[in-house]
């Protein structure tokens, strides 16, 4: 009973919450990662991207619901998602045009491009603020719980309590759904096949006449749904704050050279490898343990290695110790 | 050219006389409170409260023989020393005020203090401001407060909690001199009466997710979660966090936690949870919602009652030193707000004018019982509040 207790008390506070945040970062770092790959430049607009994706997403939303659209149990959000993606496609195109095709056409160095996607993030991040406001926005409804807190203690008679949120297993419904999609259509499809092919070796592509631009075009289009609904699920299960988007950019970039830059499944690894690395690390685990140890063991501090504050420190210790001891990341991409 | 001098000099003195006798009869109050930020939501209805006493004062025929009192507004955003310290030095400087009635938040408060108000010799009361290291700070005698010292906050919730039987509790705070201020005050007399903190954490205002500082206080235990935080900030995070995790049933909320924004956001959720913030229920408190609801908004509101007690004292301080400089009329508040003297309720402002002007002693009540003690600090009423349906009722003043 007790092994139990403490398994529910880590898997409510850890394993739950790290599997949602963990999908979160590995949707935000394969986007990071196919810019890299693909554009061979590090999009610092990324979160910004993702604040904007959200941002559309939120107003559509607000727009179903004073139009009396629901989804019932789930959130209305998901309706609104395939119009968010279509409007961030629009603008991520939009800024392709206008501003990095200039640069890609004159061949700039890619550290050229890194400042040039610096710009476009203070761009939209003011866009973001002009049209929403800097504040907290909730656009979550539907029901909030798939099991709550309350009826698991009741349903099981355990003395810790597990909760899930619907939010939370949308989200790991979607990063498993969307995953499938995207690794399908760059293995199995003549486009993603053309775009794998270029990010390896640009000239040979070239060569086999496949049309760059497209590429290019495509290559932004995914990046627009990725951010969008990696934005969309981060709101949907904690809250939408042009701010905090931006400081996800860290954890992205980190989860992205910790899986290896430019491959995709190293993308999704990193993005756990640092949800999980955070959450364990900031995790108090004196409750675990009391269940676990014998009563004479029980400890009395708190067993947390670093306070929760430190928690963006833990993201950046990793992505150190991974650039030192091996700069092409767990998966082989790139070296930075 | 030292003549030349001497008559520019003459005359910039003259024209700066003839300006100020022309201003006489206006004076200017800053009401600097935190109308973006944290606290967004409470400041309107303090604004209010102070406004409306200033013009009862207006309405009597404004202080020393005629000179009408003009409110100020200034943004203290609660958090930002700099940007409110900015604020408080264009009302001075620029709008020329006299007094300052403000700040809300505890940190910008002693900024402006040290900042804005020593340097240029101008009073402020604070309603709302109840860090204990205020009660410490350097002032020259130039402030007040209307709300509580903390230090008494601690000392009431152990009452409370001592009341519901409540032994181990585990604390949060927003992280700030306000936070830091109330919990550690709060675990000092908590202790002494034989309680035990779990612990005691801080959390960051204006993040997404509390999860994690959750996580932390639900494996240190405890019946209660007390959240020391802001109501539109991290505090209601906190207790989202808590309440979905089902770390936390129960939670105990200090002033800056209560206010209409939990009922809307929680409702029903937070039935059981208790609090308390600075109030009374003497007939000043009654008086001054009949005259608030008659001018539109909200008496019950967190400090509107301090709020509108720190105003109405500026006026009557100036009014009995028969000057609107701080270094004359600072001297006595302490004198108008205590006992001996003539009561004074909201909505007797004329008559405590009238009072002075014949020299009798007046005792400032107000809309929260006022009673100075010590640094000039209020000696502390409280309302406890529980939830009950998804609303905030009370259980009773203390």
């Amino acid at each position: 009973m007790d092994l139990l207790n403490a398994f529910v008390a880590l898997a409510n506070f850890v394993l739950i919450p790290g599997l949602a945040y963990g999908s979160q970062l590995a949707l935000g770092a394969l986007g990071v990662t196919l810019v890299y790959g693909i554009l061979r430049f590090s999009n610092f607009a990324h979160g910004d991207t993702m604040a904007f994706g959200t941002m559309a997403v939120i107003l559509i939303t607000w727009w179903f619901q004073s139009i009396g659209i629901h989804l019932g149990p789930l959130p209305t959000a998901l309706l609104a998602l395939p119009f968010g993606i279509a409007i961030t496609a629009a603008v991520m195109i939009f800024t392709d045009r206008t501003v990095y095709r200039f640069y890609r056409k004159k061949k700039s160095d890619p550290v050229i491009l890194v400042m040039v996607s610096l710009g476009v993030m203070f761009i939209m991040n003011g866009v973001v603020r002009f049209i929403i406001g800097p504040d907290d926005q909730s656009f979550a409804d539907g029901e909030r719980f798939l099991i709550s807190a309350r009826t698991f203690k009741q349903m099981t008679g355990l003395q810790e309590a597990l909760a899930i949120r619907t939010s939370t297993a949308i989200t790991v419904v979607t990063a498993v759904l969307v995953v499938a999609v995207l690794f399908w259509f760059l293995n199995k499809t003549r486009t993603g096949k053309s775009m794998r092919a270029f990010s390896d070796n640009e000239d040979l592509a070239l060569l086999s006449g496949i049309n760059p631009e497209r590429v290019v075009i495509v290559t932004w289009l995914i990046v627009a749904a990725l951010t969008t609904i990696a934005g969309t699920l981060y709101g949907l299960d904690k809250s939408f704050k042009p701010f905090t988007y931006f400081q996800l950019l860290l954890p992205f970039f980190a989860a992205a050279i910790v899986g290896g830059l430019g491959n995709p499944v190293g993308a999704i690894a990193g993005g756990f490898v640092i949800a999980f690395s955070e959450v364990t690390v900031t995790y108090a685990w004196k409750k675990v343990a009391t269940y676990t140890l014998p009563e004479s063991m029980a400890p009395d501090g708190l067993l947390q290695l670093l306070s929760t504050d430190y928690k963006f420190a833990v993201s950046f210790g990793i992505l150190l110790i991974v650039l030192l001891f091996k700069p092409t990341g767990l998966f082989q991409g790139k070296s930075v | 050219m030292k003549k030349l001098l001497l008559a520019s000099a003459a005359t910039a003195l003259v024209a700066g006389a003839a300006l100020a006798g022309s201003h006489s009869k206006e004076v200017k109050v800053g009401i600097v409170l935190g109308f973006t930020g944290p606290l967004e939501s409470i400041t309107p209805g303090m604004a209010a409260g102070a406004e409306l006493a200033i013009a009862e004062i207006n309405a009597a025929g404004g202080v020393i023989d005629g000179t009408m009192v003009t409110p100020v507004r200034g943004d203290s955003t609660c958090v930002d020393a700099a940007a409110a310290t900015a604020a408080a030095e264009r009302l001075v400087t620029s709008e020329g005020v006299a007094a300052i009635m403000g700040a809300d938040c505890s940190g910008v408060t002693g900024a402006i203090l040290q900042n804005v108000a020593r340097p240029n010799g101008i009073a402020m009361i604070s309603p709302s401001a109840t860090s204990p290291a205020l009660s410490t700070a350097e002032d020259d005698g130039l402030f007040f407060r209307t709300a509580p010292s903390d230090a008494r906050q601690g000392v009431v919730m152990t009452e409370i909690l001592g009341e519901r039987g409540i032994k181990e509790v585990a604390v949060t705070y927003t992280n700030n001199d306000y936070g830091k201020g109330l919990a550690d005050s709060f675990q000092a007399a908590f202790e002494a009466a034989g309680g035990k903190v779990t612990l005691s954490a801080a959390h960051e205002d204006g993040k997404a997710d509390y999860s994690a500082e959750v996580g932390a206080l639900a494996a240190a235990g405890g019946e209660i979660l007390v959240v020391a935080g802001y109501i539109d900030q991290g505090g209601s995070g906190v207790i989202r966090a808590a309440l979905d995790s089902g770390a936390f049933s129960t939670f105990m909320l200090p002033d800056g936690m209560v206010g209409t924004g939990l009922e809307e956001r929680f409702g029903a959720e937070l039935n059981g949870s208790f609090g308390q913030h600075p109030g009374t229920d003497s007939n000043g408190a009654a008086a001054f919602q009949a005259a608030a609801a008659a001018a539109g908004f909200d008496g019950t509101q967190a400090f509107a009652p301090e709020s509108y007690d720190a105003a109405a004292l500026i006026a009557l301080a100036m009014q009995a030193a028969g000057s609107t400089n701080a270094k004359d009329w600072s001297s006595k508040v302490m004198d108008l707000a205590n006992a001996p003297g003539e009561p004074i309720l909201p909505g007797e402002l004329a008559k405590a004018i009238q009072l002075i002007k014949e020299g009798k002693d007046i005792d400032y009540v107000g809309a929260s019982a006022v009673e100075l003690i010590g640094p000039g600090e209020s000696a502390g009423n409280y309302r406890e509040i529980e939830f009950k349906d998804g609303k905030i009722s009370t259980v009773k003043y203390r």
